[in-house]
């Protein structure tokens, strides 16, 4: 068990003049589940395999419970990974997989036997100690994985680099419970990576969205859902994602496209204050159709029944607008005014949140 | 009931032709060779299975028969572990892996008969780099009366011929096991020792197993290098099967005992081959099994 920080942390490649992991800093507390969450290539498993002693980052520090593991090898760091494809020792047996991390630290035999079992009794594998590893389906092999990481006594972190990629999608949601309660049962460190939202939402107490080599937000589900830190997260957290359209900030008014509406004094006061393009953001669910009052005027291109909620789309000058609405509301109309929840729309400027 | 059609037969007549002169007619005339005492074209005698009672009890033919399987098993030894060393060792990409690979399989693409000379050259104790070069460090060294050094030639020569093609293939087997399971290996805590025995052995057993084969079946059919090497000497020191053989049928023109002897050969072949055969079919499935449930 041990608290992560990471000290202005950042990777390039050898030969590589742009960064893969931007330099940055952040700390993951002890027992905590996190899922790390971002499109492929923004550099998710950079920053995994700087973790777990993998990759020795250009530059920044790792630390862990305060003490410096920078440049210590993998083997030094306790840490367990497991990957996106299963990696087993074909030769051998269930039991001598999971023996296998315990007998090349030279851990004596009776040890080692109570060990295998403690762990395979948890992971409900007693029943195939005895069988080779070869034959055994992909989760199977994945639960076995997890295992030789979980036999070590003194593991820091388990990792998880994408682990149900190759896994049947009906056995996917079993997996994931079992680590699951494995989590609850030793409260152990975890870091699962992955690039699905609902895997990534539905597992973690916190989750880090990485964006272009960035972390972009920590925050919990509930956090990310409600103040996106950053547009990525508005548009990738949700479906459909956040409503992203570019507008001006004049005095105290707010343009969006030939439209406008009056601001409050405090936030076009912020606003007023930055020279950067803004970018509007409000969830779907927070567009709500306005019979009188403050609200722009769009034109309705098409309403999409999804059967408990309907997608209205409808343009706004140049951009299209996405609105969540309830079963029973309807727009008939070829034209409707669409009010966004003021205090939970949210301002970004280069792809930050502002206000 | 289809009408039956017995014009059919003619479609397969190609192929029954092209394998009835290709294979079965030499083979049956073997056959035919093996039971008879041929004394002149017009005059044969049957004589059952005499030729094989009598190459079985050949002295000439054990000893050949021994020394191919003393060559086959030495050559083996040197020439898996060899090559194992060598695709480990070598670059695993860039410029520097695609030269060393270039320079690794030359001797594949030279030529028998070529292997025999640049070597029966290369070893002369009066004119050859290496045989001069051995003399002058005061270790008498010539391969044309000295069994040993006769041996020792064909041996390294063999070596220097064959250990590309098991090194080409254990790195292309090297190479298809995934970053994955070094880096596991690595959390795991495993010794480079453990990593060969446990990851990268098991993964190219399948290649090697093929290279096995075929320099099973090469090395125990040679013939052009040590012909042109030593000729079978000194003496027939270095005379393995299929010299022994040609001796047999060509030089002596003996058409009845070296038609035994080379369905003895044949069947030696076949036997290694179906067992080796089945070995490879076995490892297949249980790979298949594993690889089919998903992963």
């Amino acid at each position: 068990m041990a608290r992560i920080e990471l000290a202005g942390l950042g990777h390039r490649y050898a030969g590589n003049k742009d960064y893969s992991l931007q330099p940055q800093s952040m700390v993951w507390e002890d027992s905590g589940a996190y899922a790390l969450l971002g499109p492929s290539g923004c550099g998710k498993t950079t920053l995994l395999n700087i973790i777990s002693g993998l990759l020795v980052p250009s530059e920044g520090r790792v630390l862990f419970d305060g003490k410096d593991v920078t440049t210590l090898p993998p083997e030094k760091r306790n840490i367990a990974q497991v990957f996106q494809f299963p990696v087993i020792y074909d030769t051998m047996t269930v039991f001598d997989n999971l023996a296998f991390p315990l007998r090349n630290r030279k851990m004596r035999e009776p040890e080692v036997r109570s060990r295998v079992q403690e762990i395979a009794e948890m992971l409900d594998l007693s029943g195939s100690l005895s069988r080779r590893a070869k034959g055994l389906s992909a989760e199977e092999k994945q639960i076995i994985s997890l295992g030789r990481g979980l036999v070590r006594k003194d593991v820091a972190a388990v990792l998880f680099d994408e682990p149900l990629t190759v896994i049947d999608p009906h056995v996917k949601w079993l997996l994931r419970r079992q680590i699951k309660r494995i989590h609850n049962q030793l409260k152990l460190s975890l870091i699962y990576v992955t690039h699905d939202q609902i895997e990534a939402l539905t597992f973690a107490d916190q989750v880090v969205v990485m964006y272009n080599g960035e972390v972009v937000q920590m925050g919990s589900p509930q956090d990310l859902f409600e103040t996106p830190a950053h547009t990525f997260v508005g548009h990738f957290i949700g479906s459909p994602g956040m409503n992203l359209l570019p507008c001006k900030a004049d005095g105290d008014r707010l343009w969006l496209g030939e439209q406008s509406l009056a601001l409050p004094p405090a936030l076009a006061k912020t606003l007023g204050g930055i020279a950067k393009p803004l970018t509007l953001g409000v969830r779907p669910e927070l567009v709500q159709v306005a019979a009188e009052g403050e609200a722009f005027d769009t034109e309705v291109l098409r309403m999409e029944d999804l059967g408990t909620v309907k997608i209205l789309t409808a343009r706004l000058g140049g951009e299209l607008i996405k609105a969540k609405l309830g079963e029973h509301d309807t727009v008939v109309t070829a034209r409707t005014r669409l009010r966004f929840v003021p205090e939970r729309t949210m301002f970004y400027a280069d792809g930050h949140r502002v206000a | 009931m289809k009408p039956i059609n017995n014009m059919a037969w003619f479609l397969v007549l190609p192929v029954v032709l092209c394998v009835a002169f290709s294979a079965v007619i030499p083979l049956m005339t073997v056959v035919n060779y093996s039971v008879q005492d041929i004394l002149g074209p017009d005059q044969k005698v049957f004589v059952g299975m005499e030729w094989f009672k009598a190459t079985m009890r050949d002295p000439e033919l054990h000893g050949a028969l021994i020394r191919q399987l003393i060559f086959t098993g030495t050559v083996l030894t040197i020439e898996i572990p060899l090559g194992i060393l060598l695709a480990l060792s070598l670059p695993a990409s860039g410029w520097r892996s695609s030269l060393a690979l270039v320079l690794l399989a030359m001797p594949l693409l030279i030529p028998q008969n070529v292997v025999g000379t640049i070597w029966q050259i290369f070893g002369r104790s009066d004119i050859g780099l290496a045989g001069v070069a051995v003399n002058a460090m005061g270790i008498s060294y010539n391969y044309t009366n000295s069994s040993l050094d006769a041996w020792l030639t064909v041996v390294i020569m063999d070596v220097w011929h064959w250990t590309p093609l098991i090194a080409l293939l254990a790195f292309a087997g090297l190479r298809a096991i995934p970053e994955a399971y070094y880096q596991a290996a690595r959390i795991d805590g495993a010794s480079r020792l453990a990593v060969f025995r446990y990851i990268q052995l098991p993964k190219m057993s399948g290649v090697l197993l093929i290279g096995l084969l075929l320099r099973f079946m090469d090395s125990f059919m040679i013939y052009t290098e040590p012909f042109v090497l030593t000729g079978g000497g000194p003496g027939n020191a270095t005379t393995f099967l299929s010299q022994y053989l040609t001796q047999k049928a060509v030089g002596q023109f003996d058409l009845g005992p070296a038609a035994a002897f080379s369905l003895i050969y044949f069947l030696i072949i076949l036997l290694a081959c179906f067992l080796f055969y089945t070995f490879l079919q076995q490892n297949q499935q249980s790979t298949d099994k594993s690889t089919g449930s998903g992963s």
